[in-house]
Parts: C-alpha cells; sequence; structure tokens
C-alpha cells in the first residue's frame, strides 16, 4: 500500500515543495475521486440547506403552505419530489429539513467537539495529574450512559425548563417571539448532544498531548520560556490537527444521524419547521401518531429524505475515511 | 494485572454513584409534578401537601437521593406513574429481557457476517476486493434503520409473504430474523473495518512470516495464526454491543411492534413516567459499566500480552 502511494506524494512534493502538511495533504486528497465526490455531494446538501429561505423565495414556495386538492401527489413538474398528506411540497420541507440538520450538527461540532473536547483535552494531556483525572472521571460517567437514551432524557427534561427560562426573559424584555422561532429547541437539542461529542475528541487530542509533551521541541520552546498558553496553542495544537479533522468528519455524520433519529422519536425540533426524522417518522407512522401509515400507500415519499440522511452519513464518512489515507499515513 | 482489576473494580462503584446521582438530578428537576399527576382531578393544595410530605418529596436534596440511592440498591426503583401501582422492575423486566434477545440476535448477525468478510477484504487487499468490501461497508453503515426496516417487511413480508409484518417469539422464534438483520445491518459494516484493520495489523507481524518460512499450510496460518489473533481486539467491542441493548434497538423495535424497551422508552417520556425514565436510564448505565469492566478483566486474561496499569 505504502509503496504504491509513494510516487503520488513524491510527485506531490516534487510539484510544490514549500507546501505546508495541511496543503500536501489536500493535494493528495484531490486526487481520490471518491473523497471528491463526497466533498461535493455534501457541499451541495449542505449550501441548500443554508441557503433554503432563499430557495423558497426563488421557487415562491413556503414549506407550511398546503395544497389539499393536490395533497399525496407523486412527483412532477411543480412539486419536484411530490406532496404530502397536506399536499405540502416534499423538495421544499427537505431543503428545511436539511437546515435544521446543518444547525445542529455544525453548532453542536462547533460547541462540543471544538471548543469543549479541545480545550479540555489539550489541558488533560499538557497538565496531567489531578486535572487529567478529574476530566477523565467526568467523561467516563458521561459516557457510561446509553447515548440515545441519555439524549432522550436530556431532551424531555430540559425543553420545558429553557422554554420557561426564555419567556420570562420575554417577559421582562422587549424580545418576543424567541419561543416560537424554534430557537429553544436548537439550544436543547444542542445541548442533548453534547456529551456525545466531546468525549470523544477530549481523549483523541489528550492522547496525542500525551505522547508529544515529551518531546524535544516542547522541551526546547519550554526552555526558552514561552507561556503555557502560547505553547498550547503555538506548539501543542497544530501536532494535534490532523487527527482532529478525522474525528470530525465522522463525527458530523454521527451527529447528523442522531439529530435525525432524535426528531423520528418526535424529541427533535418541534415548531412548525420541517425536519428530515420527523418527516420519516410521520410516513412510516411512529409511535403517537394514528390512522393507516402513509408507508403503505406512498412510500414514495420516504425517498427524498432517506436519501439525504443516508448521503449525509455515507459522505461524511467516505471523507473520513479519505482524509485519515492522507493525514495519518502511518496508521493505515 | 491484580492491581488494575482491582482499581477497576473499585472505581465502578464510585463511577455508578456518580451515574446514580445524574440520573437522580435529571428525574427530579426534570418537568411535570408527580404529585400532581398521582392526584389528578382530586387535587387541592393541602392534599398536595399531605401526599408531598408522605412521599418524603419536602425533604432536602440529598436526603432524597440518599432514599432513592438506598431503595435502588434494594432493587426498588419506585412506582410506575401511568401504570398505577406497578413496580418499576417488574414493569422493565420482561421487556429488557426482549430486547436483549433481539440484541443478541442483532450482534449474531454482525459478526457473523462482518468479521469473515472483514478477514477476507484484508486477505484481499491490493486487489480490487478489498477497497469494494471496505466502500460497500460504508454503504451498509450509512443505510438507516427507517430505510432498511420498512424495505425488510416490504420485501420479505408483504410481497414475498416468507414471515408475518410483526410479531416477536424470542430468540428461537423465526420471526425474530428480519428485526435482527435490521439491528445487524449496520454492525456488519462496523465488524467488517475492524476485522481488516486488525488482521492487516496481524499480517504485518513478523511471526506469522516465520509461520510461513517454516513451511506451514496456508489454511494453518490463516486460521490458527492470523484469524484468532486477529479476533483478540475485536473482542472489546463487545462491550458496547451492550450499550445497544438499550437504545440501539428502539426505532427497530418500533417498526417491527417488538414489545421491548423502545416502546417503553418513548411511552415513558412522553407521559412524563420520570421513575420509569430514570430507572430504564440508570440500568443502561450500570449495565454497560459492569460489561465494559468484565470484558476488560477478559480480554487480559485471554491475552496474555496485554498488561494494563
Amino acid at each position: 500500500m505504502a509503496a504504491r502511494e509513494l510516487p503520488e506524494s513524491v510527485s506531490a512534493e516534487a510539484e510544490a515543495p514549500a507546501r505546508s502538511p495541511l496543503g500536501l495533504a489536500w493535494a493528495r486528497l484531490r486526487r481520490k475521486k471518491l473523497a471528491m465526490a463526497a466533498m461535493t455531494v455534501l457541499a451541495v446538501l449542505y449550501l441548500s440547506g443554508i441557503f433554503a429561505p432563499v430557495i423558497s423565495g426563488v421557487l415562491g414556495k413556503d414549506y407550511s403552505d398546503q395544497n389539499l386538492p393536490k395533497a399525496q401527489h407523486g412527483p412532477d413538474g411543480e412539486n419536484w419530489f411530490g406532496t404530502d398528506i397536506l399536499g405540502r411540497d416534499i423538495f421544499i420541507r427537505v431543503i428545511w429539513g436539511i437546515q435544521t440538520t446543518v444547525i445542529i450538527t455544525l453548532a453542536t461540532t462547533l460547541t462540543g467537539s471544538l471548543v469543549l473536547g479541545v480545550s479540555l483535552g489539550l489541558m488533560a494531556g499538557y497538565f496531567r495529574g489531578k486535572t487529567d483525572t478529574a476530566i477523565m472521571r467526568l467523561g467516563e460517567v458521561v459516557s457510561s450512559f446509553p447515548d440515545i437514551l441519555l439524549i432522550i432524557l436530556i431532551a424531555a427534561t430540559l425543553r420545558p425548563r429553557i422554554v420557561e427560562a426564555v419567556r420570562d426573559f420575554e417577559d421582562a424584555t422587549f424580545f418576543s417571539g424567541l419561543v416560537s422561532t424554534g430557537l429553544v429547541d436548537f439550544i436543547v437539542i444542542g445541548i442533548a448532544l453534547l456529551p456525545l461529542t466531546w468525549f470523544g475528541t477530549m481523549r483523541l487530542v489528550r492522547g496525542q498531548v500525551l505522547a508529544i509533551r515529551d518531546a524535544q521541541f516542547v522541551e526546547s520552546a519550554r526552555a526558552t520560556g514561552v507561556s503555557t498558553a502560547r505553547m498550547l496553542a503555538r506548539h501543542i495544537f497544530p501536532n494535534v490537527v490532523s487527527p482532529l479533522i478525522v474525528t470530525i468528519s465522522f463525527g458530523l455524520g454521527a451527529i447528523a444521524l442522531s439529530e435525525v433519529v432524535l426528531s423520528f422519536f418526535g424529541l427533535g425540533v418541534q415548531v412548525g419547521r420541517p425536519s428530515l426524522g420527523r418527516m420519516i417518522g410521520e410516513t412510516i407512522g411512529r409511535t403517537g401518531s394514528s390512522g393507516p401509515s402513509v408507508l403503505q400507500n406512498h412510500p414514495e415519499q420516504l425517498i427524498a429524505p432517506i436519501a439525504v440522511v443516508f448521503l449525509m452519513i455515507f459522505c461524511w464518512n467516505l471523507l473520513g475515511d479519505a482524509l485519515n489515507d492522507v493525514l495519518n499515513p502511518r496508521t493505515r | 494485572m491484580l492491581t488494575y482489576s482491582l482499581r477497576r473494580l473499585m472505581w465502578t462503584p464510585v463511577l455508578l454513584v456518580f451515574v446514580s446521582f445524574f440520573v437522580f438530578l435529571l428525574g427530579t428537576y426534570g418537568p411535570g409534578d408527580p404529585v400532581e399527576i398521582r392526584l389528578g382531578n382530586n387535587y387541592t393544595p393541602e392534599l398536595a401537601e399531605r401526599l408531598r410530605d408522605r412521599l418524603g418529596l419536602n425533604d432536602p436534596f440529598p436526603v432524597q437521593y440518599g432514599r432513592f440511592l438506598g431503595r435502588a440498591l434494594r432493587g426498588d426503583l419506585g412506582e410506575s406513574l401511568t401504570f398505577r401501582g406497578r413496580d418499576v422492575i417488574t414493569l422493565i423486566g420482561p421487556k429488557l429481557l426482549t430486547s436483549a434477545q433481539l440484541n443478541v440476535a442483532g450482534a449474531i448477525v454482525a459478526f457473523g457476517f462482518g468479521t469473515p468478510l472483514g478477514f477476507y477484504a484484508a486477505k484481499r487487499q491490493g486487489t480490487w476486493i478489498d477497497p469494494s468490501l471496505v466502500v460497500g461497508a460504508l454503504v451498509i453503515f450509512a443505510l438507516p434503520v427507517f430505510l432498511t426496516g420498512p424495505l425488510a417487511i416490504l420485501v420479505f413480508a408483504v410481497n414475498l409473504d416468507w414471515v408475518p409484518v410483526s410479531g416477536w417469539g424470542g430468540l428461537f422464534d423465526y420471526r425474530v430474523v428480519l428485526p435482527a438483520l435490521t439491528t445487524g445491518l449496520p454492525g456488519i459494516a462496523v465488524f467488517v473495518r475492524l476485522m481488516r484493520a486488525s488482521t492487516l495489523d496481524v499480517l504485518g507481524q513478523e511471526y506469522i512470516q516465520m509461520a510461513r518460512s517454516k513451511g506451514l499450510r496456508a489454511s494453518v496460518v490463516n486460521y490458527r495464526h492470523v484469524a484468532r489473533n486477529a479476533l483478540l481486539p475485536i473482542i472489546t467491542i463487545l462491550g458496547f454491543t451492550i450499550a445497544g441493548l438499550f437504545g440501539g434497538s428502539l426505532i427497530t423495535e418500533l417498526i417491527f411492534g417488538i414489545p421491548g424497551i423502545g416502546r417503553l422508552a418513548l411511552d415513558s417520556v412522553f407521559s412524563r413516567d420520570y421513575p420509569v425514565i430514570t430507572a430504564l436510564t440508570l440500568l443502561g448505565a450500570v449495565s454497560l459499566v459492569v460489561a465494559n469492566l468484565v470484558i476488560d478483566i477478559i480480554y487480559t486474561l485471554i491475552d496474555p500480552r496485554i498488561r494494563l496499569r
């Protein structure tokens, strides 16, 4: 394997001798067709989610527009993915559903994985001793819960409290309508997914830091009197970046799935906003819904939301694999 | 080895106390007043206050937690709020057994298909078989259960009519096949990847070269030297399979109408039945912690090279 890839990396280095390690990795990644395809698909999905309001504006359709005479209609020129039981356009709803997932995955990854995970991992690995023990033990407690149940429990217990708090805030200030924007739901789901994200990143970063903290370059930096903050940021952190990128790529897929599962059970974002999980849940007829399941008569309504979920998980994992190949050649 | 096991054993109860504290905290400060729910239409402030006193809900938080812990240790996790007068333990017990069977069946599927495929992929490294198996595993991994479940029902139950659409008869009933396949499918991918990596690792070892150079037959090297050593690290994953016992098959249970933990967990979340939710979370955490402990110890016993400190 290594022998076969050698010419590639040699030529990459020959082309641009002064490239940074990440630049080199990027050059190697660009040669992987599958990974580039995955990135393209993810870019299309994420961009269409982010620009959902624009797309709905251009098409002149909203996710809550009902067209009852044309309910449960198959795909045609007007409704590209067909319409649901209330005659709402499935394409628009899927796009908005993607937005929900995108917001939650990005917010959770940023706060949980990047901020919490990286800083705690750096601290645990660099200071060792009591700091390390405390952080690791806390992580052990959190990770000893079955994740889906913990997420459900947190989402169910936290939501009313946060709604209450935000309502009080609305009453006390001039802000209004915060609850109805769904902001609260995003906060709740974000917090509920946190325990899932920070520990893995933390352990990874900690391990990396432990492996290099006694290296000579760290020692010489310390000898020149570098401050702790600068040491962590400039000397230690850059050595953690490569494995971190790989974990985050895998993590984004996993969090997206968790969000979908949560809203599948009706515990996700609750205001009228569409979400992929709920679209699937309502079609399959999960617990709580009554009447004959839409699944039996109109399974085609499931295709679009499920395809999006599949593509998200598949592409993030594919990309993670490729990133692992180009960033951590030793572990192959 | 002994000190490691002892340290793990001593840490486990402490870990479980933390876990129970966290669960109790969430349950206590969760929304909905259990007294209000219990009294229903008979609610009056005086009556509520009396009941609260009797149930000890006016006691300080540490006292309440101590009582919760004491009862939990004796196997008393309280009474369900929705199913009046039903012990949480007797409510959960049979459903837990059902979910456990489903998960064992799923684990058998995942392990039974995953490890041979992973081994095969590693042996065929450098040919087209290896990358296509790896990508195939990724595809399987990304297929959500809410696609494979209904699809399996549609094809095998509705169109081919081989099995009934739903129903449950335990681990040794033929109706277990579809749910087991659905639960185990993503696991197959996990085992393929792990077994492939582990086999590649072993194949690079010097003792494999040694075994080959002394003229052992390929089949002997493959099975006695490679496969058996490659399987060792896979065992650690079985602990996580236990984790799925409480959460992983939630969706499968809903789709196939299996009377397991999944339905109960969801119903109790929606009806704010906190004793049931806390009991489920607590039991889930306890079994996960204990399973991981047991597997760690077994692992060090069967692989003498491992010396954990």
